[in-house]
């Protein structure tokens, strides 16, 4: 059912040839070719998109790494790197022609240093895992991505993921202080220190979200911050859609920023409560989850703003959890939003655009017309204090047709988002799900200043190639189906 | 001053391989590699093109000075969580391009984390426009902020978009009388601390520390680390910013950027300690700095010094052949005729 068209570029790769160089530097058990084997590597979250590789290694030490790499190189084979394959973009689908390399054995937390606040792991540690090691030392690792539980710290930083913290606590990006990366010549590079800055460009910045693109990462130093003393949620109640979404407008424009501040609206609350009971307000049009961390005294004068300034915003109920058993209640919900939404239909696809937070409303009742307009439910979840919107398309991949339409309406909802002065994604990645939508958002010129940074790193396009982002030709024959208002867009590109 | 006269100005460079200095208000003249190229002044190309202060951004041309950027902001309560130093001027171009944080870096984070957008004008007078108005924005490599800190060699900013933030509700500035080895000590513990520490500075046995937050947070901690109230802490904090302070006087300063936790080298001539410990800066000709701040997981910067001296030394510690090898290859992809500050970060691109 997959609807790819050939990755691009295309390779010709020597299977028997690529297997006999594998087996000379990898011991047995760290490297897989029969079809069998393969077969649970062939998507990663994102499983509407599926391809067979011809090999996958899991390699044990960074010389591993590096052999494998070099002789990537040297034979022309594509390297696709993978950490736990919970990406929601499809950036570690594999390639017909090529190799995955699993860091799934680099799962060693290599150093937690309780005064100068860092970690160093290895890139298939799991988010959680950090900072459960953190914790005797009342530190933890501020991004949290809803996949935690299983997502690895090289994948964070292929996709320079989110959570619902990120609003106070930033991105992977504003907490990694320093990476180990191996080119695809094999050539090692530190980038990054643990000191504040470093000589030269910020390369972290540019290879931190780069969707393994640029290199593979082996190690990672992160910053650990102090656990706050408490933690406590508001829980408002809006009739009204707009309202929830001036509300969020209102704490910001009151001088608060909240660890946390979630929406979810009507149909989202309504699949997760059965399943959570979580005491949303079912006759909600759409809850917000407010959260305040810090000290007791620093809680309590938060909290007692922003419920003013949300009783002045026209919520029509109001609760702050009593106790941390209920806060957690309050949060399980919308931790749960996507398998509680999995309970209702067959299958639902999981969007992640971002819009400027005032443009809420107007996203919205775009999503309820497009509902009718490809005859799908769509139920949204929202990380409103930074604007990052997750609607999520519920299908059912059995029926024909279903998933064409929950594609084309995933699509219109990216396309509005870049509209309403926002983009296509907001944590999940470009991966091969957005790789059209990417030529909405930026123009030739900036795609091939992507193009030229890619190849300062990686010359012959061999990582994770067809990926993040587009070529101009793809764009091309995009524009064709998507001409807006008469203009068609790369008019100095031919058409075929 | 239009964007089309900017990129007129860099088009007609690239044909003639004319090598441009990118010049704002020229507050930074001193800091990097020696000055030189034709000047391509940009300090005209100004104004604020977007404040949204419920959405947490600002954008401006790249000639806006700081001032009147951080007086839109107070208007309604937001600040440059960043606090950059205004030196004489400061534009807002100059701010990213040069990347240089203030106090509350240790707090807040560096220019570079508060870089949501640019539109960049590259070496041969292409626009380009990265990032966006949004605070999460994973499409396409990061460019925005790669851009912070390049010192102009990348390409001309015209224009950027920075996340801002609300002031904090309150403040209290402490001082305790301590050593340098003390004042470490003690930084790194509070650091570990869910304190509410938004600046530190230690000059000459005296530490001043500086909390923002909520009142409550500001109080309680105050409580509980004791010192002396500092008089007209606003005024500290400026000079610290500034580099007005005596601790930043002198011929030759050195900047050493270095785990908070690393001790003090054997080093003669410490000035100043900031950001946690993490900030350190020495007076003098010193021959064995950049080894030692190595050895120490860090880098030190010859922040100001006479021409002679850069001239010898290079601004910035020396990158290993295959980072600068890297370098080369980014600066041509972004400037393929290397017209644009050239030798700015370092001699060799």
């Amino acid at each position: 059912m997959t609807a790819m068209t050939p990755a691009e570029p295309s390779f010709q790769t020597d299977r028997a040839a690529l297997a006999q160089r594998l087996q000379l530097i990898l011991p047995a058990h760290c490297l897989l070719t029969d079809e069998e084997d393969l077969r649970p590597y062939e998507c990663d979250g994102l499983t509407a998109y599926r391809e067979l590789p011809m090999a996958v290694c899991l390699p044990e030490t960074e010389g591993q790494v590096i052999d494998v790499l070099r002789n990537c190189h040297q034979l022309g084979v594509p390297v696709v790197a993978r950490g736990a394959g919970t990406g929601l973009s499809g950036g570690a689908m594999p390639h017909a022609q090529g190799v995955v390399l699993s860091l799934a054995r680099f799962n060693k937390i290599l150093r937690v240093d309780r005064e100068a606040r860092l970690a160093v792991v290895q890139p298939g540690v799991r988010n959680l895992a950090v900072s459960e090691a953190a914790a005797p030392f009342g530190l933890y690792y501020a991004p949290d991505p809803s996949s935690q539980i299983a997502c690895t710290l090289g994948g964070n930083v292929a996709e320079n993921s989110g959570g619902v913290h990120c609003l106070k606590y930033g991105l992977t990006v504003h907490n990694v202080l320093r990476i180990r990366v191996v080119s695809i010549e094999g050539e090692v590079f530190e980038i990054g220190s643990e000191a504040p800055d470093a000589p030269g460009y910020d390369l972290l910045a540019l290879l931190i979200g780069s969707e393994g693109m640029l290199g593979v990462v082996t190690e990672v130093t992160v910053k650990l911050v102090p656990k706050p003393e408490l933690a406590q949620v508001v829980m408002a109640s809006f009739n009204d859609v707009a309202k929830a979404g001036d509300a969020v407008a209102s704490i910001i424009a009151a001088g608060i920023i909240p660890a946390g501040l979630e929406m979810m609206d009507k149909p989202a609350t309504a699949a997760v409560e059965p399943f959570v009971k979580a005491g949303y307000d079912l006759n909600a049009e759409a809850i917000l989850l407010c959260e305040a961390d810090g000290t007791p005294e620093e809680v309590a004068e938060e909290i007692a703003r922003v419920t003013e300034v949300l009783n002045a915003a026209g919520a029509s109920d109001i609760r702050v959890s009593q106790s941390e058993a209920e806060r957690l209640r309050f949060w399980a919900g919308r931790k749960a939003a996507f398998p509680a939404v999995g309970r209702i239909t067959p299958d639902y696809y999981c969007m992640d655009g971002t819009i400027p937070r005032k443009r809420l409303a107007e996203m919205l009742s775009a999503i309820a017309v497009m509902e009718k307009k490809y005859g799908l439910r769509c139920a949204n979840v929202f990380h409103a204090g930074d604007g990052n919107l997750h609607p999520l398309i519920m299908y059912d991949a059995s029926q024909p047709g279903n998933w064409e339409r929950a594609e084309a309406f995933g699509a219109e909802i990216l396309e509005l988002s870049v509209a309403l002065g926002g983009s296509i994604t907001g944590e999940h990645g470009v991966g091969i799900e957005k790789i059209n939508q990417m030529c909405s958002q930026y123009a030739p010129p900036e795609l091939a200043a992507f193009h030229r940074i890619k190849a300062v790193f990686d010359e012959t396009g061999l990582l994770n190639p067809g990926k993040a982002v587009p070529s101009l030709h793809r764009c091309a024959e995009y524009g064709r189906m998507h001409v807006h208002h008469g203009d068609v867009k790369f008019p100095e590109l031919e058409r075929f | 001053m239009q964007l089309d006269d900017i990129v007129s100005a860099v088009r007609s460079a690239h044909e003639s391989h004319t090598p441009l200095r990118i010049r704002g208000a020229g507050s930074k003249d001193f800091y990097g590699g020696l000055l030189a190229g034709e000047v391509l002044d940009v300090a005209a190309h100004r104004g604020i093109v977007a404040y949204e202060p419920t959405e947490l951004y600002l954008t401006a041309r790249c000639g806006t000075p700081l001032a009147e950027i951080e007086a839109a902001l107070a208007e309604k309560g937001q600040m440059l969580a960043f606090e950059p130093p205004h030196f004489s001027g400061a534009t807002v171009g100059g701010c990213v391009a040069a990347g240089l944080s203030g106090p509350r870096r240790q707090q807040a984070g560096a220019v570079r984390d508060f870089v949501l957008g640019v539109k960049l004008v590259d070496g041969s007078g292409q626009v380009l426009n990265f990032g966006g108005q949004v605070m999460k924005n994973v499409a396409g490599y990061d460019v925005s902020r790669l851009i912070a800190g390049s010192l102009g060699t990348l390409g001309v900013i015209a224009e950027v978009t920075l996340k801002v933030l609300p002031r904090p509700v309150a403040e209290q500035t402490l001082v305790f009388a301590m050593d340098s080895g003390e004042a470490l000590q003690k930084l790194n513990q509070w650091g570990g601390q869910p304190l509410p520490v938004s600046a530190s500075f230690w000059h000459e046995g005296r530490l001043w520390l500086r909390l923002s937050g909520a009142s409550a947070a500001v109080e309680t901690a105050s409580r509980k680390l004791g010192g002396t109230p500092a008089v007209s802490p606003d005024q500290h904090w400026i000079s610290i910013r500034e580099q007005t302070h005596p601790a930043f006087s002198g011929d030759i300063l050195w900047r050493l950027a270095v785990p908070s936790t690393a001790p003090c080298p054997g080093l003669d001539g410490l000035r100043a300690i900031e950001w946690g410990g993490a900030l350190r800066w020495y007076a003098g000709e010193q021959a064995a700095v950049r080894g030692a701040a190595s050895r120490l997981g860090g880098h030190a910067v010859l922040y100001r010094a006479p021409e002679s001296l850069r001239c010898l030394e290079g601004a910035f510690a020396p990158l290993s052949p295959a980072l600068l090898a890297l370098h080369r290859r980014l600066k041509k992809a972004f400037d393929p005729r290397g017209i644009l500050n050239s030798g700015r970060l370092y001699a060799e691109f």
